[in-house]
């Protein structure tokens, strides 16, 4: 095990040379506590802040399943106003989000493991310093300063190994989480600016637009129909306060509530001015 | 002997078990000095699987030192380089 025996030398190196400071090693127990209680804190800020970053990339997540969705409610809309060629363009855009988004669960995936790591690795370190404390005030009770330098020795390797390894951990969760940062910023902005409906590349605003003049006309048309057919039963009934005749003229666009009424009652004084 | 998996905890090794360990880590050395990706990839994986499977996990509040200190397990071969030529990734 040469190559790794050697890691741990350096390890008690450092251990040693944090000891080597201090007149009355009893003194740096304190000291390398408190240096503890913010490693500590330094871990549990780390979880949560990868925890940020995991809610970070749900959110891109969805917004892109959303958009997603939209472009497979466009696609069908194009084929059944049988645009075909649109609706490749839209399925077309889709798998390019599917891409992403295949990347993004990727690194939801390892934030997540990132994570656990980092609160597993809080929960051993908080162990370690709980024991840590209890050995330091047993030293600080029980023994005198020449005394206490094998105690405290061995107190300090334990720990300071442990140290090393949850600060090398919060390190790598950090690298790892500003990477994806990097990235997750580059989305946001994709997302902000509409640019993500050309994710392939393949696609001009045009043809996006297109899809969404045919959408809106066809929107248009919908609510057209839906209009008239709510006047035709509506206007049954109205007429029948205004005029028992109405009912008659029903069928007539005449036969309109007031407002609509009055711009056809104007052109009947012009008619007889011209006469 | 005590062997630590950075980012994972401590194991107590039976001596029956250090020549094997002794035989994969041997491995790992060769295909790390050798850039051999694959090479690193199975005997890392293997001195790791050792530890865990022959080592006795030692309880979190024990404060001992280790014997042997393993790089994490998600370590590629360019960390595990870096992490082995001296005291560049490791913290203080």
């Amino acid at each position: 095990m040469s190559l790794f025996k050697r890691m741990s030398t350096i390890f008690r190196a450092k251990a040693n040379k944090a000891l080597d400071k201090a007149e009355d090693p009893r003194e740096t127990l304190d000291y390398s506590y408190q240096k503890q209680l913010e490693l500590l804190q330094k871990v549990r800020r780390g979880v949560a802040d990868v925890a940020t970053s995991r809610k970070r990339v749900e959110l891109q997540a969805s917004q892109l399943q959303a958009q997603s969705d939209k472009l497979h409610g466009q696609a069908q809309k194009a084929l059944s106003m049988g645009r075909e060629d649109l609706a490749r363009e839209a399925l077309t855009r889709r798998s390019g989000l599917a891409q992403q988004l295949e990347g993004l669960q990727a690194q939801h995936a390892q934030l997540q493991g990132e994570e656990e790591k980092l609160t597993l690795a809080s929960q051993r370190l908080q162990a370690k310093v709980e024991a840590f404390r209890t050995r330091k005030e047993t030293i600080k009770a029980t023994y005198t300063a020449a005394e206490a330098q094998t105690r405290i020795n061995e107190a300090f390797s334990g720990i300071s190994e442990e140290m090393s390894d949850v600060g090398l951990a919060v390190q790598r969760a950090e690298d790892k989480t500003a990477q994806m940062q990097a990235r997750a910023g580059a989305i946001d902005e994709l997302l902000a600016s509409g640019a993500l409906e050309d994710v392939t590349g393949t696609g001009t605003d045009t043809i996006s637009l297109e899809l969404d003049r045919m959408a809106s006309t066809s929107d248009v048309e919908l609510e057209l129909q839906q209009l008239k057919a709510q006047l035709a039963p509506a206007s049954s009934e109205p007429p029948k306060q205004i005029a028992p005749d109405a009912t008659e003229a029903s069928p007539r666009p005449a036969a309109q509530p007031q407002d609509q009424v009055q711009p056809q009652a104007q052109p009947q004084p012009q008619d007889g001015d011209v006469r | 002997m005590i062997v630590r998996i950075m980012g994972e905890g401590q194991w107590k090794l039976a001596d029956d078990s250090v020549e094997e360990l002794n035989a994969v880590d041997a491995q790992l050395e060769a295909a790390v000095t050798a850039s051999d990706q694959a090479g690193f990839e199975q005997s890392f994986a293997a001195l790791l699987e050792l530890v865990r499977g022959k080592g006795e996990k030692l309880p979190d509040d024990m404060l001992h030192d280790s014997d042997v200190i393993l790089p994490p397990g998600d370590s590629t071969l360019a960390e595990m380089k870096e992490l082995i030529s001296g005291d560049g990734l490791i913290a203080g």
